[in-house]
């Protein structure tokens, strides 16, 4: 019965790494849809290829979140936060908004951040902290450009202060 | 001394205009924030004080605060041609980033060439500058799903020393007011900074060789602009370009150009080094060489 074994431990190495970063907090129920992320997608893959894929997407957006904590003009905004889901739907985000093979999953970004009470200059913060997270991926300026381009206008809903 | 309060007159309804243009009254706003602006965005400090490129006010706003702040900048910019020197001392205030005051001083140091114009060896011609602007409507770095620019009109209230050499020069005035609309958008998508501004101008060399004149005296539209590439958030490299009178029959002003390159060293400091080209300045032809201006801005 070698057979079942083998499998049951393949199967436990796969599931382990997979169950570690899925433990994220419940959240009141809302309908999903692509148009949550409130942005039009960039059409091609120039881009998305730029940003080194949905992986080098995934490491810009943990070394983004890993600033959310260390940068003293926002620490005090994501102090709460549930940095599993907030990490795994803003790469769907940023994934879907680069015109990658990807489905945004999260709330609309009203609802994300009516309660937040960010001013101006924290949302010039976190550009920042996300410009240095995308130089730290390599992605080329322009590249980066063209997403902060798309995610600008969110301006008008993510700063309620 | 007409001219000075006729923009007062006419800034009178811009200022109202801002107001009920910003979505709350910005001195009512509880939750004051120091700096708080994106590396670039609120200029480098021009000739003539205002924010904006070197040659070309924006309608950026200067000082490092947000909607929700105060903030300034003191700058020092040096230009030094063949046969000439102008050197631009300047401090501004920003205030909720819509409102702008700036004070330049201006020295035109004519060197040697002083004394082949008959003035005497190192003659400087100074100017002050007092600058006000008003954002009105729009918001350069973030409207990036429209193509409205962030516009903002300003007036620059000039008053030029020696008085006497001006007139005998063929000046009408030693005194006078330009008046600014500037449109500036950045354009992320393309990684670059454009900016239009008109001026209403009687100045002769940026007011330095006093206002109107024996060939021209009235108010005339000048244009001026800006077009810049962001290799970096912190390095903006582009070209400019300031169409001027040619009031003065005894030497042709020509329009300037220039080539820059400005860097946020740090969020407080920023450098910018241009080759600018004034043209023909007070009879010695084709005036061009280095710029160079720092600014610290809060």
């Amino acid at each position: 019965m070698r057979l079942p074994t083998a499998s049951l431990i393949a199967a436990l190495a796969l599931a382990l790494p997979l169950a570690a970063p899925a433990a994220e907090k419940p959240v009141d129920p809302y309908v999903q849809s692509d148009s949550n992320a409130g942005v039009t997608p960039i059409r091609g893959d120039a881009v998305f290829k730029a940003f080194h894929g949905k992986a080098g997407i995934d490491r810009i957006v943990h070394r983004l979140n890993q600033y959310h904590h260390s940068d003293p003009r926002l620490s005090d905004l994501f102090h709460a936060a549930d940095d599993a889901r907030l990490e795994r739907t803003l790469s769907e985000m940023f994934c879907y908004v680069l015109g990658g093979p990807c489905h945004y999953t999260g709330r609309d970004m009203a609802s994300v951040h009516k309660d937040m009470g960010a001013q101006i200059a924290q949302q010039n913060a976190q550009i920042e902290d996300l410009q240095k997270a995308m130089a730290e991926e390599q992605v080329p300026v322009w590249a980066q450009n063209r997403l902060l381009a798309r995610l600008a206008p969110l301006e008008r809903v993510t700063v309620t202060r | 001394m007409r001219a000075p309060f006729l923009f007062l007159l006419w800034l009178a309804p811009a200022v109202l205009a801002a107001s009920l243009v910003a979505p709350v009254p910005a001195m009512a706003r509880p939750d004051y924030i120091w700096g708080g602006k994106l590396d670039l965005t609120r200029g480098v400090t021009t000739v003539d004080g205002a924010a904006g490129g070197g040659l070309a006010s924006w309608a950026l706003i200067d000082g490092n605060e947000t909607r929700d702040g105060i903030g300034g900048t003191a700058s020092i910019t040096e230009l030094q041609t063949h046969n000439y020197g102008l050197t631009t001392y300047a401090v501004g205030l920003g205030a909720w980033d819509r409102y702008e005051v700036t004070l330049g001083g201006q020295d035109f140091d004519t060197g040697k060439t002083g004394g082949r114009l008959g003035l005497g060896d190192g003659y400087t011609f100074h100017q002050d500058i007092l600058g006000l602007k008003a954002r009105l409507f729009g918001d350069a770095v973030y409207d990036q799903d429209r193509w409205l620019p962030q516009v903002a009109v300003g007036a620059q209230i000039k008053s030029a020393d020696h008085k006497d050499l001006l007139h005998a020069l063929g000046a009408r005035r030693a005194d006078g007011v330009d008046y600014t609309l500037s449109a500036t958008k950045i354009l992320l998508d393309r990684s670059l900074l454009l900016d239009a501004t008109v001026r209403l101008t009687k100045a002769n060399q940026f007011g330095l060789l006093g206002f109107g004149g024996d060939r021209q005296s009235g108010y005339q539209p000048r244009f001026e602009g800006s077009v810049g590439y962001l290799v970096t958030p912190k390095l903006l490299v582009g070209a400019e370009l300031r169409t001027k009178p040619d009031n003065l029959r005894f030497a042709h002003e020509g329009d300037a150009s220039d080539l820059f390159a400005a860097f946020a060293v740090t969020h407080t400091l920023s450098a910018t080094l241009a080759w600018a080209e004034l043209g023909d300045v007070a009879t010695f032809r084709r005036q061009s060489g280095l710029y160079l201006s720092l600014q610290a801005g809060f």
